[in-house]
């Protein structure tokens, strides 16, 4: 232990980015920590339409690559450690990877969300083997076979349109009678005479018999009903891509910052946390809207509001 | 690192003797693309005891799919051509890797 940062970010997504920029911009030293992939979850993203600028055939991808360069022109250091604890008990707060302690006067979490999990029997056995949470990584292994898109929402309807480019069928699963996505999506997933849906059931069981997916059991919640699916037997194999939506990342702080009912951190427009110079940003906040257009916001006011306790307080 | 394809597998993988460590990844694949500097560095580190290769699956999606291998990234390590062990999508992060590694050197 040694150097203390002006500021730490926690995560490197769009929220993370942002406030670097913000930060490096304002020549405060700054230190991102990202534990997997730089992006978070729009780096599995195959089209930005919504992102105000964006050029058009923009990638997640390509869009972190250039908010990437944009932070290096800044200084901004970016190190691939897990965050793993913290502590915020003095003026000077400590972030703990397994590699080293660093030292911060204010720390921005921007930790964003996970996918959510169905939690059904089978769905971590065979997690990889037929069961995917990521559209983009693995639609390549169903070209030609069936695909079932377990999710109503944006992200499982958007995700539904890109596979049928790949599977020969797409059956989209979803617990109720219509659809949560955006009205635009849905009317291109309608039109899709690849995509077929399956209304107001849930998965109970995935299984297979030859180490990947090869059946499935979905419960009606209206009639009651168990239906079984299965492979066909040319194919042996069927998707099951689980897109239900996100839980908050907040195991390592959960003890410390106050959350709000849905488990996001409860922070308003101003992004202050219960602990005096630690600020939130992103989807880990709770928000009405999450997109890169509102965490990349919340970056910046989060690097500003960070500028501002260090300038007051020390 | 060996480039795996449909050609070599077997011989590289399945017919090899002693330890081969394998990474399945994908051109579009973030995951396996921000997993991939680590994989480097733990053959680096551990490249003496244990074979490390890499089979980008659009050179081998069967070859893939017959080891059990439908998403990714997955990383595998086989002993005398038989999988003893793996790890697959978040599961897979470098230090999980280096720990799966350590446990078969």
């Amino acid at each position: 232990m040694s150097k203390i940062y002006d500021v730490i970010i926690v995560g490197g997504g769009p929220a993370g980015l942002s406030a670097g920029l913000y930060a490096g911009r304002a020549k405060l030293d700054t230190l991102i920590l990202e534990k997997a992939k730089v992006g978070g979850q729009i780096v599995t993203t195959d089209e930005i339409e919504n992102y105000p600028g964006s050029i058009s055939d923009e990638t997640g991808p390509k869009l972190i690559e250039r908010m990437v360069d944009q932070i290096n022109n800044f200084g901004v250091e970016l190190r691939h450690e897990e965050v793993t604890g913290f502590d915020f008990s003095d003026k000077i707060k400590v972030v703990t990877t397994p590699q080293e302690n660093y030292q911060a006067k204010s720390v921005i979490l921007a930790t964003g969300a996970v996918p959510r999990k169905l939690d059904c029997p089978g769905e971590k056995k065979f997690t990889g083997r037929g069961v995917s949470y990521c559209a983009t990584c693995d639609a390549a292994f169903y070209e030609d076979l069936e695909i079932y898109v377990i999710g109503g929402g944006d992200t499982a309807v958007e995700e539904a349109c890109y596979l049928t480019k790949f599977a020969r069928k797409v059956y989209v699963v979803h617990r109720r009678d219509e659809l949560r996505a955006a009205k635009s999506i849905q009317d291109k997933a309608f039109a899709n005479d690849k995509i077929e849906f399956i209304w107001d059931s849930v998965v109970k069981e995935i299984s297979g018999e030859e180490g990947v997916v090869d059946r499935m059991v979905l419960h009606n919640r209206k009639t009651g009903e168990d239906t079984e699916i299965l492979a066909d037997e040319d194919d042996g194999i069927f998707g099951v891509f689980v897109l239900v939506g996100y839980i908050p990342e907040t195991k390592t702080f959960e003890n410390l910052i106050t959350l709000d009912e849905g488990g996001y951190i409860d922070a308003k427009e101003d992004l202050l946390t219960n602990q005096e110079g630690v600020f939130a940003a992103g989807d880990i906040r709770g928000k009405v809207l999450r997109q890169v257009v509102t965490a990349t916001s919340d970056g910046a006011i989060a690097a500003i509001q960070a500028e501002k306790y260090i300038e007051e307080n020390f | 690192m060996v480039e795996l394809d449909r050609k070599n597998f077997d011989a590289e993988v399945l017919e090899a003797e002693g330890l081969v460590l394998v990474d399945f990844w994908g051109q579009s694949c973030e995951p396996c693309k921000a997993l991939m500097p680590h994989i480097h560095a733990l053959e680096e580190k551990y490249g003496d005891k244990i074979k490390f290769a890499s089979l980008d699956i659009s050179k081998g999606r069967r070859v893939a799919m017959a080891q059990g291998v439908a998403g990714l990234p997955a990383i595998y390590i086989y002993k005398d051509g038989v999988m003893i062990d793996d790890l697959r999508g978040d599961d897979a992060t470098a230090a999980a890797i280096e720990e799966m590694i350590k446990k078969h050197v």
